[in-house]
């Protein structure tokens, strides 16, 4: 509803004011007259009738007489409880490169998700105050600097779709990093946020790989996060607890990304990785393939850490080793721990205790500290 | 909307450049001015020819400079016309300056919404 008038009235601002009049007035009306016919279509139409309301009081202001202009020709064309689906527009407006990538997933999580500025600025754990401004700050560049909205055209939608499917998955991986939320929580529990932006996206887009591909990545992480926290500890993947796996959510998501398999993109690659490390019988030499075929396409040499991973269980510590040490990656915890995973498997205990212990020194969150403490004292 | 592009340029980005290369270049500037969303601009000379005015107890003092030790320095601007920023943002990625590690600002002209 927030996009479809945004569209109309071209102004964020304005587009949230007048919803909360029209929402305002519903609360008066529809326990007397009873509820209409088409409940939002009236809430859209009520709320753009308070916009004009509202412009023509502002009409000393020259540059938002376009506005009205545009808001009258709107109305004129669309008939009351006919209007456009825009969550599209109102996604590629909010995850614009021109803003900030923190702005981007506080406007996408505001209009698009509809969290209110107090959830979010919960989330990331700043003050209210702080996630306002910021959000001010984004809606006044957004009107200043003429950012478009609209979905962009053919020439710009694999960047500008990569930068939304960015956002959306920063906002998942800030809840994946929690244990899961508990029922009062999952309304702002970031990742179950990032999933429901996901299908919306996946509803709005289904012939883009990518789409689906985040979507599937997203639905098979979340299946296995309650099994993923053992109290503050961390639980990798071949420690977990099956039974406390979300199956349903799992094979949904490995039932898209079977789907997707078969492209090459960076979200697709990764789901399907992810949905054979849950298989009873993990085809290790598989998903080490699809790791080299991610790390080509990404040229990042986390992937290609995380893919030695892979060649580790298919064929050895030794030949994984080699990999990861012609990784330039020393100021990254887990190439130590990894190195240190490695070097424990192939006997080598007091190089392996350095390497953890080097991990040690650059992680940040507790969980994985613990995780780290464990395994210097284990290994002897 | 109305845009200015302004250019930052790297000191000494161009030094390698032959006097045919230089003109070439100069000519690209001056075709970008023939693409009807480019309204204006100039572009300027060396900050080494730049002075500095300003008040010191109430009255004009111009001094020479500035030579600040910044290594990009504001080379010359366009002024654009143009639907939306994504618009803009495309004729600005045009801008020869950028193939030399150069940047360009894109900035809302005050009053520009039209």
């Amino acid at each position: 509803m927030l996009a479809s008038l945004i569209g109309v009235l071209g102004d964020f601002d304005l587009a949230e004011d007048a919803v909360a009049e029209a929402f305002a007035v519903a609360a008066q009306r529809w326990p007397a007259d009873g509820v209409p016919d088409s409940p939002v279509g009236w809430l859209v139409t009520t709320a753009r009738r308070k916009a004009i309301d509202r412009l023509r009081r502002d009409r000393v202001l020259a540059g938002k007489l376009r506005l009205l202009e545009a808001t009258e020709r709107g109305a004129g064309q669309r008939p009351a409880g006919d209007f456009p689906d825009e969550r599209l527009e109102l996604v590629f407006l909010c995850c614009h490169p021109a803003l900030a990538t923190e702005a981007q997933v506080a406007l996408t999580l505001r209009a698009v998700a509809g969290l209110q500025t107090e959830q979010i600025a919960r989330a990331f754990l700043v003050p209210a105050e702080t996630m306002k401004r910021r959000l001010t700050r984004a809606k006044v560049k957004i009107k200043a600097a003429g950012l478009p909205f609209r979905v962009p055209p053919e020439r710009m939608l694999p960047e500008r779709l990569g930068a939304a499917l960015a956002v959306l998955y920063l906002i998942f991986n800030e809840g994946y990093a929690q244990p899961p939320a508990t029922a009062t929580e999952t309304e702002t529990d970031l990742a179950a946020v990032a999933i429901r932006l996901g299908r919306v996206l996946a509803a709005l887009l289904p012939d883009e790989p990518e789409v689906l591909g985040l979507l599937a990545l997203m639905l098979l992480h979340d299946s296995r996060r309650a099994a993923r926290f053992r109290g503050d500890d961390l639980v990798l993947l071949p420690d977990q607890d099956r039974s406390l796996w979300n199956w349903e959510q799992l094979l949904a998501g490995s039932a898209l990304a079977t789907h997707v398999a078969g492209t090459s993109g960076p979200y697709a690659l990764q789901a399907n990785i992810a949905a054979l490390q849950t298989e009873d019988w993990i085809d290790w030499p598989r998903i080490a393939a699809l790791y080299r075929e991610l790390a080509a396409v990404t040229g990042s040499p986390v992937v290609q850490l995380n893919g030695a991973v892979a060649v580790a269980e298919a064929e050895g510590p030794e030949a994984a080793l080699a990999i990861v040490d012609a990784l330039d990656l020393d100021g990254y915890q887990y190439w130590h721990s990894t190195r240190g995973e490695l070097l424990r498997r192939l006997g080598r205990a007091q190089e392996a205790r350095d390497a953890y212990r080097r991990a040690l020194d650059l992680a940040a969150s507790t969980p994985e500290r613990r995780y780290l403490q464990r395994r210097i004292d284990e290994t002897g | 909307m109305q845009y200015a592009l302004l250019i930052y340029n790297q000191v000494g980005d161009t030094d390698g450049l032959t006097s045919a290369e230089l003109e070439e270049l100069s000519k690209e500037y001056w075709a970008l001015r023939d693409d009807p969303a480019i309204t204006g601009g100039a572009g300027l000379q060396l900050p080494e020819t730049a002075s500095t005015i300003r008040l010191k107890d109430g009255r004009p003092l111009v001094t020479d400079g500035p030579f600040a030790d910044t290594k990009e320095y504001f080379a010359g601007y366009y002024l654009a016309e143009a639907d939306d920023f994504d618009a803009v943002a495309e004729v600005a990625a045009r801008i020869p300056a950028l193939r030399f590690g150069g940047v360009v600002e894109i900035r809302p002209v005050m009053g520009g919404h039209s």
